[in-house]
């Protein structure tokens, strides 16, 4: 562990000499070249990506509608017209599961950019500014944490009559913003007593402008690598909500509200090629992310790797 | 350390204020008279009957008297009357469901500990092993699958395919009592016990793990083997006593992980606790149930904050308070 902190006090540990003669690389990309040498977070930017462009040229690989019902068609097995065979309204699932990607994967992504939103501003103002206006958002930080997340959310849910995409992405971004704010502000506490920051100032510049050109960049790593975290997160909290009914709501498809059927005993038991790819889906989604998450993580912050 | 806890102590008395005035302030945004329940007339059809309800219930009253009302009958376990269940008031719902969902949690919480412990220790022990590698990949997995998934799949091979466990209720004969009936309530308990805490065993595995390495590392443990300590007594009276505090302290802030957890996992099973009364007074727009429930889960997480921070403070008297 000693030895270990003592290498990290030179500014490039990985960095070989020779390179350094020609043409001194950026932190960013030394932690991109981190990152490219962790084969399980290459593998999943590649399994994510490949999910995204599938969901993405949804039409491409199907031409049926997924939120076209027949009522005679309902329940079906796999055939050669419907792959995955069809849901209790007639709807085919392999359309469904496409698009309802899509949805899921934009759901998870604009609730963690609009929780991001939250956390940078909120984070800096406390992290910055301190004292009195600290203690009030990290109070409301508290208070949110206390109490239990879904239970809050699905309240808030059960308030509103008509429940819309975005209407849901605003929920679960202002009912999970404190993790993420607080991580910021401790970042921000850290900088605030370092020179430079002193040095910036003694030369006059603006809030906005150490902000903004000092602070975030200085604490981007655990930025980035705490957002794409969330952004796990999201899905399956998406997929949650929507499985117990008060997600995305009908028709429009997502993982979460496909795997609702199997809440159907007979589907339950009778075709799982309903409810299964779902699952997987997000499942493979979710571990591809946290493998990204840790890779970039440990990318951004050599000292973490403890394994 | 004493002075800390009594401070503690007084932080927690606006968290619990901050609680109700929120659950209070839904309550108010909520249509209808969501705090007790009462139904009143058509305004439309008779204007004065239904002023006279609203004064006679205390809906005219300013907001910070219905807050008052509210609040202390609340303390006494009065949450007024559900709306949908005729006649049925909210506590009598609750206390119904209270009991299984505490015994879900518990179960769950033994079934996380009994596993991720002795696992994180090993795996700790013999780092880079196959089953430390192993323990590695399930915590991946385990932390990937929505649990509502892994209930479903465990329902679909354990249950429907070899028939081992009931796949939903507490009990196959209702009336049953003895040890029988207790066993039998343990068999349906089994799933979504598992399910409730496969998330929780992943995390705690790999603090555990990090946590006896570190403590593995540190200068004491290196004089206990100097002075010639077995490495069973290294192991159990310095490493585990020290490597334990902070998985103890990490149970307190779960609580609120585990009972947003239930929910949905009763919803799966089918299992008649809190999480499911909650769900359906969702969907039937219930809201005095809604809002006792949301008070009660609340109120259950600051006591197991409260109750984690103190317990630190006393393990550890390392920590410093300023």
């Amino acid at each position: 562990m000693q030895s270990n902190s003592q290498e990290t006090l030179s500014t490039h540990p990985e960095m070989e000499p020779r390179e350094e003669q020609k043409k001194s690389k950026s932190p960013f990309q030394l932690a991109l070249r981190r990152f490219m040498k962790n084969k399980l977070a290459v593998i999943s930017v590649f399994v994510l990506l490949t999910i995204t462009t599938t969901c993405a040229l949804a039409p491409l690989f199907t031409d049926l509608d997924p939120e076209r019902t027949n009522l005679l068609l309902i329940e079906q097995g796999p055939s050669d017209e419907h792959i995955l065979g069809t849901n209790g309204q007639g709807q085919d699932n392999f359309a469904r599961l496409l698009y309802g990607g899509r949805i899921s994967l934009i759901v998870g992504f604009s609730a963690m950019f609009f929780t991001l939103a939250i956390g940078v501003i909120l984070g800096s103002i406390s992290g910055y500014y301190g004292g009195k206006i600290d203690g009030v958002i990290m109070r409301a930080a508290d208070i949110m944490l206390m109490l239990p997340f879904l239970v809050l959310a699905l309240t808030i849910i059960a308030i509103i009559e008509e429940l819309t995409i975005p209407l849901f992405i605003t929920i679960i971004a202002l009912t999970s913003w404190p993790n993420l704010t607080r991580i910021i502000r401790g970042t921000y506490l850290s900088l605030r007593e370092q020179e430079f920051v002193l040095g910036a100032r003694a030369i006059g510049a603006s809030d906005i402008r150490i902000i903004f050109r000092h602070f975030i960049p200085n604490a981007i790593g655990p930025i980035i690598v705490n957002a794409t975290l969330m952004m796990a997160t999201y899905i399956i909290i998406e997929a949650g909500l929507s499985f117990i009914g008060f997600g995305i709501p009908q028709p429009t498809p997502s993982w979460g509200n496909m795997i609702s059927e199997a809440m159907n005993v007979r589907i339950l038991r009778e075709h799982p090629e309903a409810w299964v790819p779902p699952g997987l889906a997000i499942f493979i989604t979710v571990l591809s992310i946290n493998f990204i998450g840790d890779g970039l993580r440990d990318a951004f912050d050599p000292k973490s790797k403890e394994r | 350390m004493y002075k800390y806890i009594i401070r503690r102590i007084l932080v927690f008395i606006p968290m619990l204020f901050a609680l109700t005035v929120i659950v209070f302030t839904l309550a108010q945004l909520a249509p209808g008279d969501a705090l007790t329940g009462q139904s009143l007339a058509d305004p439309n059809v008779d204007p004065e009957v239904y002023e006279q309800q609203r004064e006679a219930l205390g809906l005219n009253d300013p907001l910070p008297v219905q807050y008052w009302h509210w609040v202390s009958s609340a303390a006494q376990g009065d949450f007024g009357d559900s709306l949908v269940f005729n006649g049925r008031t909210v506590m009598d719902l609750i206390e119904a469901r209270f009991a299984n969902t505490l015994y879900l949690g518990l179960f769950s919480l033994f079934i996380t500990i009994i596993v991720s412990i002795p696992i994180g220790i090993y795996s700790a022990r013999r780092p880079y092993s196959l089953l430390d590698y192993g323990a590695t990949g399930f915590g991946f997995l385990g932390l990937a699958i929505p649990n509502f998934f892994f209930g479903l799949i465990a329902i679909y091979f354990l249950s429907i395919q070899l028939g081992w466990f009931p796949a939903q209720g507490t009990l196959s004969s209702p009336g049953a009592a003895g040890f029988g009936s207790f066993l039998d309530r343990l068999h349906h308990m089994v799933l979504p016990g598992i399910t409730l805490g496969l998330a929780g065993t992943a995390t705690y595995m790999r603090y555990m793990r990090s946590e006896v390495l570190d403590v593995l590392g540190s200068d004491y443990i290196r004089t206990a083997r100097a002075k010639g300590m077995t490495e069973n007594s290294v192991l159990y009276k310095h490493t585990l006593r020290n490597a334990l505090i902070p998985i103890i302290t990490l149970m307190g802030f779960e609580i609120g992980v585990l009972l947003s957890g239930a929910v949905i996992t009763e919803q799966v099973f089918q299992y008649p606790g809190l999480g499911t009364l909650f769900i359906s007074s969702v969907t039937n727009r219930d809201f005095p149930v809604v809002m006792a429930i949301a008070l009660i889960l609340g109120v259950l997480i600051l006591i197991g904050n409260l109750l984690a921070d103190i317990f630190y403070s006393i393990v550890d008297p390392r920590i410093r308070y300023d």
